[in-house]
């Protein structure tokens, strides 16, 4: 649906963690990105607490659609579709987006698009550096994920191929930052000393990079405890932390095994453009050292600036408006909230659409395995 | 007038069109874990019972609780996006009012809903329209001096019939979309205030505070 308008006109929200996100999309045009965080209500809890964030995405969700619609300038009844993410994430806050998407496409009589989140991350890239090329290797990176997938098709054909087998590198990030006292979330304050500190001070180990370990998995458990031991002993001793050496030493070690898996991936499976998404990808030190390394390596780099990076609902839109202009099927008004929806599913097709790509996953009774009602 | 109502707060998902003098069509099922999937198909069902769309009608009612969070939600922002998107008003209503309503009493009762955790919501009323006291979320044998005797409505009730002992067996056991629907029909007729379309949680959140960082090194 390439049309004289440049693509089709896409809603999309966002609810699988702590922001509520309303994009509005275009094609690959970015029209709106309005966002209403709860990260603050969070922060004393040192990490992200599923009620907190469900009771705040019902409260932000009309408004910051109102604002998505203003900002974009657009009226509601010209949109082709709603997107919304549908899975994985945290399944109270997921189904408040799920919910509203559905009121919200029901009421204008538009197709509902329940989308995966993690595809999501990587169409984002359609709005800064164009279509995606084809096919796309895309690191993810982020408080919830780590994880290496090679998209031959965004809207169809996503395969994981490597994943963290323990810690996501946001999380490690958030931990080491708890260890130092430095409050959470973790990531920017890290990447903040560490621009003072000296990466090769201290040599933390790299997870999973011995000559018989999986080649494109992500361990990052290992090193957060070698962080936290280290401290530990410059404290039992009476010494004094050097924070900047021990953030610039911990955030390289996480830099180094990312990057270079990445690059590996890459170059196996004949690949030239590698794309990296999730709140991760906003670091400094990753997007210099994935920059060095993809030159060296020939590889074409594609990084959206930091806050397409994060979860937004830009990225829902994105993904929503490429089913659109593909022609995939919309969802059902019964669409559910799964909170571990598989990566190898771009997004939940309705009952009565045909099975383009023969999956199928019990979505009825997916939900009812988290606990609900906390 | 052409009023939508939806009630999540409870394990029934339901739903009801009401003209201001009417029913038109309702839809109730009991399924505590599928509101999610629940809600618009029977939204949609009910409309095309009643041979309307959506964009008829002329505000929206919703049952804002007490109820467990995370069902509660899906009927607060679905009557929220909904009002949003037609631009109509969207009243508020306390869930257990809806059960009262129902019950049809005109003698002093309590309705209780199960708030899980061994709890109930409950409150207390005058008769079917009049609501004595501010919902509450209570352990029942807390409660067994204040109830003991009293006629009593609502699953929290059934399930705690050794406090509630003055439970009407015959029901309202479940909220009922239809109640809720006529009973703000009432209350516009008669211009009555709404509460607004927020949530009543009456619990904090759980929110475990971690407890400090945990030492990694053997001691
Ligand atoms: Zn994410």
């Amino acid at each position: 649906m390439a049309d004289a308008r440049g693509g089709p006109l896409v809603l999309g929200i966002e609810t699988s963690c702590d922001e509520t996100g309303v994009g509005i999309v275009r094609g690959h045009t970015l029209l709106a990105d309005a966002v209403a965080s709860s990260v603050d209500e969070h922060a004393r809890f040192g990490g992200v607490v599923p009620e907190i964030a469900s009771r705040a995405h019902l409260e932000a969700m009309v408004p910051t659609i109102r604002r998505a619609l203003k900002d974009a300038g657009v009226t509601a009844g010209d949109l082709d579709g709603i997107a919304v993410t549908a899975g994985p994430g945290l399944a109270g806050a997921l189904l408040v987006g799920v919910s509203a998407a559905k009121a919200y496409a029901y009421a204008l009589g538009k197709p509902l698009y329940g989308v995966n989140h993690l595809a999501s991350h990587i169409c984002v890239d359609q709005l800064e550096h164009g279509a995606l090329p084809e096919p796309t290797m895309a690191l993810l990176v982020s408080g919830g994920h780590s994880s290496l997938l090679l998209a031959p098709d965004i809207t169809a054909d996503v395969r994981p191929l490597g994943a963290t087998i323990d810690d996501a590198a946001g999380e490690a990030f958030d931990k080491v930052a708890r260890v130092l006292n430095l409050g959470f979330p973790g990531g920017p304050v890290i990447d903040r000393y560490a621009r003072e500190g000296d990466p090769d001070a201290i040599r933390f180990p790299r997870g999973l990079t011995g000559p018989r370990d999986p080649l494109y998995d992500f361990s990052f458990s290992g090193l957060k405890t070698a962080v936290a031991r280290w401290i530990e002993a410059k404290r039992a001793a009476g010494e004094q932390v050097p924070v900047a050496d021990v953030s610039a030493s911990f955030q390289e070690a996480v830099v180094d095994v990312l990057t270079r898996k990445a690059v590996r991936a890459c170059k196996d499976n004949g690949v030239d453009h590698l794309m990296i998404g999730g709140g991760v990808a906003a670091n400094s030190r990753l997007r210099a050292m994935a920059a060095r390394r993809c030159e060296d390596a020939g590889i074409t780099l594609r990084v959206p600036r930091p806050k397409l990076c994060t979860d937004n609902g830009a990225m829902v839109a994105a993904l929503g408006a490429e089913m659109v202009a593909r022609n995939r099927a919309a969802s059902d008004w019964d669409l559910s909230a799964d909170s571990s929806l598989p990566v190898t599913e771009p997004h939940v097709p309705g009952e009565a659409a045909p099975h383009s790509h023969g999956h199928s996953h019990d979505h009825v009774h997916e939900i009812s395995k988290d606990n609900l009602y906390s | 007038m052409l009023l939508l109502a939806l009630d999540t707060a409870t394990p029934a998902v339901t739903v009801a069109l009401h003209d201001g003098s009417r029913v038109l069509a309702e839809s109730c099922q009991v399924d505590a874990r599928r509101h999610g999937e629940l809600l618009l198909p029977a939204v949609d069902r009910v409309l095309s019972e009643a041979g309307t769309k959506l964009d008829a009608v002329t505000g929206l009612v919703v049952g804002v609780g007490p109820g467990p969070y995370t069902g509660l939600r899906v009927g607060l922002v679905t009557a929220a996006t909904f009002g949003a998107a037609l631009d109509v008003p969207v009243h508020g209503l306390c869930s257990l009012d809806g059960l009262a309503y129902a019950a049809g009493l005109d003698e002093p009762f309590v309705v209780a809903t199960d708030a899980r955790r061994k709890e109930v919501y409950w409150a207390r009323y005058a008769d079917a329209r009049t609501r004595l006291t501010e919902p509450a979320v209570d352990r029942p044998a807390d409660l067994a001096d204040q109830v003991a005797g009293v006629p009593a409505v609502g699953a929290g009730a059934l399930l705690y019939d050794a406090v509630f002992t003055g439970v009407r067996r015959e029901g309202p056991e479940h909220q009922s979309a239809a109640a809720l629907a006529a009973l703000a029909a009432e209350k516009l007729a008669a211009g009555e205030e709404f509460l607004p379309d927020r949530p009543l949680y009456l619990r904090r959140p759980d929110a475990q505070v971690p407890a400090n960082y945990k030492v990694v090194t053997p001691q």
